[in-house]
């Protein structure tokens, strides 16, 4: 492949029109890289905005002042925001607990077995990444009226139960994929050696495959947390008075425009969803160490 | 992989849990649905199910049909301005030098895992009428009208939120991603090699891009089409904050009828109309990928 051709000096680094181009060195087109330039500004930009002038000591958002943490403080303040804010975590914490697990057995299960119907079954299992958010939050509305979960007031924190029931729903999927594809690369042959050296399944399970499939069970993990945290449609339509998320409640604040304490609240949660992300990537590069191979 | 049979106490272990969910919180909620839609509105709350296919027929009705057409083209146009924009980002990906590639592959994918709602708040900040697309604007066309007239054309700002011009940019600046991954994933497939032949046979660039990479690049496109066309299609949140009044589209009648007008049964014939055509898409990719292979053998 021509693509990778040494680094040249000097102002040609900088400027790869003066450097010989392959016919297929489209990384190193000029346009290919304005382009790419101008997409990841489009991208990038807004967000950036938002959150340098979480920093900004002004109140209309537009000129910069003068840097503070003000908003912040005033975000940390509004409890209304804190309760939402506290709700989400704990939403998020819950459903990431049951959707790891259920999500990492049938993980499990689509790795290990064959069975009847499996293709079926698996199209079963990416239904709720494939079925419009907003039809899957206006039926599980419907339901948990019909159950009478939504008319009666639980009392926090029990009414927090619908809001995890559905986002372990859409979460354990996407669990079972990470899972299922870390075992792909798992060596059968450790198995049947731990067997064989008279461990039960239990401590096969225990002490072979379970230390192989950490990894996908740490990414799976922090993916269902970012979703879960994420998520505005599905818990919009399940959410009662009392149990309001984040992003329901920025989502009232935001109809009534535009405030730097938004920017604040935002900027936290962009900051722990993108470590969560950053975590979990890490975690799904494929292995190095060729433990298992 | 070992046959269900051998192990069948850890295969019904494995498989209950997560079939139960889906069985509890996800059929029967949708099955609800479903029953729903064939129902009347027979008091403030109460739904009683006559079987009635009134609500999928008041969907044709001019008023709900239009929306839904205009579902339709804002979907269609988002998901082409994508697909224009993400091909040559998935290819300038591949072709980017190895250590370059993790970085740029991050930067695509991590605004899709910053909150939707979020993202499409920043996106407000900025097209608001005094948010920076227009201070930046002002500020150059006032500096110059300054120069040349001595300010007698003041900058009137431009109203670049609240129409469907913006929920497009809306949609695409949120699903942008979706469209790069399959495309990255089957360009890097690809053999280059390909490439080099048509090149070397003398086709021009844009005839190899026509006639070589984009048919054997098509199950990536159909993907990346569908990844994001289906989303686009439902999106509520998009329109509701960047389209205003102006630019409604489906979602936002299925919020109305559950949260504001209390239709539901009308909301629910809704909500399987939007399923139906997801179903239909799916449907659609799963004869062109079979085509698309069928030539390719």
């Amino acid at each position: 492949m021509t693509a990778e051709a040494r680094p040249a000096p000097g102002l040609r680094r900088f400027w790869p029109a003066a450097l010989p181009q392959g016919p297929l060195d489209y990384g190193r087109r000029l346009w290919m890289r304005v382009l790419l330039a101008s997409v990841f500004l489009f991208l990038y930009a807004p967000i950036a905005v938002l959150i340098a002038f979480s920093f900004n000591d002004s109140k209309r958002n537009i000129v910069w002042q003068g840097f503070t943490l003000k908003y912040y403080a005033v975000a940390w303040n509004n409890a209304d925001l804190f309760d939402a804010m506290t709700n989400s975590l704990i939403i998020a914490a819950v459903s990431t607990l049951f959707a790891t697990v259920i999500g990492a057995m049938v993980g499990l299960q689509l790795w290990r077995f064959r069975f009847p119907f499996k293709g079926a079954y698996e199209g079963f299992m990416a239904l709720p990444i494939v079925i419009p958010e907003i039809t899957l939050g206006v039926s599980l509305m419907a339901f948990f009226f019909k159950l009478g979960w939504m008319t009666t007031d639980l009392g926090w924190p029990f009414n927090l139960f619908p809001i995890i029931i559905a986002h372990i729903a859409f979460c354990f999927p996407f669990v079972a994929i990470v899972v299922r594809s870390r075992m792909v690369g798992f060596n059968m042959q450790l198995e049947e050696a731990s067997k064989d050296l008279g461990a039960s399944q239990w401590q096969t399970f225990r002490h072979v495959l379970l230390p192989y499939m950490k990894p996908g069970l740490i990414a799976g993990a922090l993916l269902a947390f970012t979703l879960s945290l994420d998520d505005f449609v599905i818990t919009y339509f399940t959410s009662g008075p009392g149990s309001v998320t984040f992003p329901v409640k920025v989502f009232s604040m935001v109809r009534r425009g535009v405030t730097p304490d938004i920017n604040a609240a935002s900027t936290v949660l962009i900051v722990i969803t993108v470590v969560a992300t950053v975590l979990a990537m890490k975690m799904q590069a494929p292995d190095k160490t060729g433990k298992g191979q | 992989m070992e046959s269900w049979r051998n192990n069948r106490f850890l295969f019904w272990l494995l498989t209950l849990p997560g079939a139960f969910w889906l069985a509890l919180f996800f059929v029967a909620p949708l099955s609800v649905l479903w029953v729903y839609s064939f129902g009347a509105k027979s008091g403030i709350t109460d739904i009683e199910i006559t079987g009635t296919a009134l609500n999928y027929l008041r969907a044709l009705d001019p008023v709900y049909f239009q929306i839904m057409w205009k579902s339709l083209w804002i979907s269609a146009i988002a998901t082409f301005v994508c697909l224009v924009l993400a091909y040559p980002i998935a290819f300038a990906i591949c072709f980017a030098p190895t250590r370059w590639k993790p970085v740029l592959l991050l930067i695509t994918i991590l605004p899709f895992w910053i909150n939707l709602l979020i993202r499409t708040y920043a996106l407000m900040a900025v097209f608001r009428t005094n948010g920076f697309v227009n201070q930046t604007l002002g500020g150059a066309w006032n500096f110059f009208d300054g120069l040349f007239t001595g300010g007698s054309f003041p900058y009137q700002p431009l109203q670049l939120l609240y129409n469907d011009g913006s929920v497009i940019a809306g949609l695409v600046y949120v699903y942008l991603p979706f469209m790069v991954l399959p495309l990255y994933a089957t360009i890097e497939r690809l053999d280059k090699s390909y490439l080099e032949a048509s090149l070397d046979l003398g086709a021009s660039q844009f005839r190899t891009l026509m006639s070589v990479t984009v048919p054997l690049t098509m199950p990536g496109i159909i993907s990346g089409v569908l990844l994001v066309f289906i989303p686009c299609l439902g999106a509520f949140l998009t329109p509701a904050l960047l389209g205003g009044a102006n630019a409604i589209m489906i979602g936002n009648v299925i919020e109305a009828q559950f949260k504001s007008a209390n239709d539901w049964p009308f909301g629910a014939a809704l909500s399987f109309i939007l399923i139906y055509a997801t179903f239909g898409a799916l449907a659609l990719r799963w004869v062109l990928t079979r085509k698309s292979q069928g030539e390719g053998a």
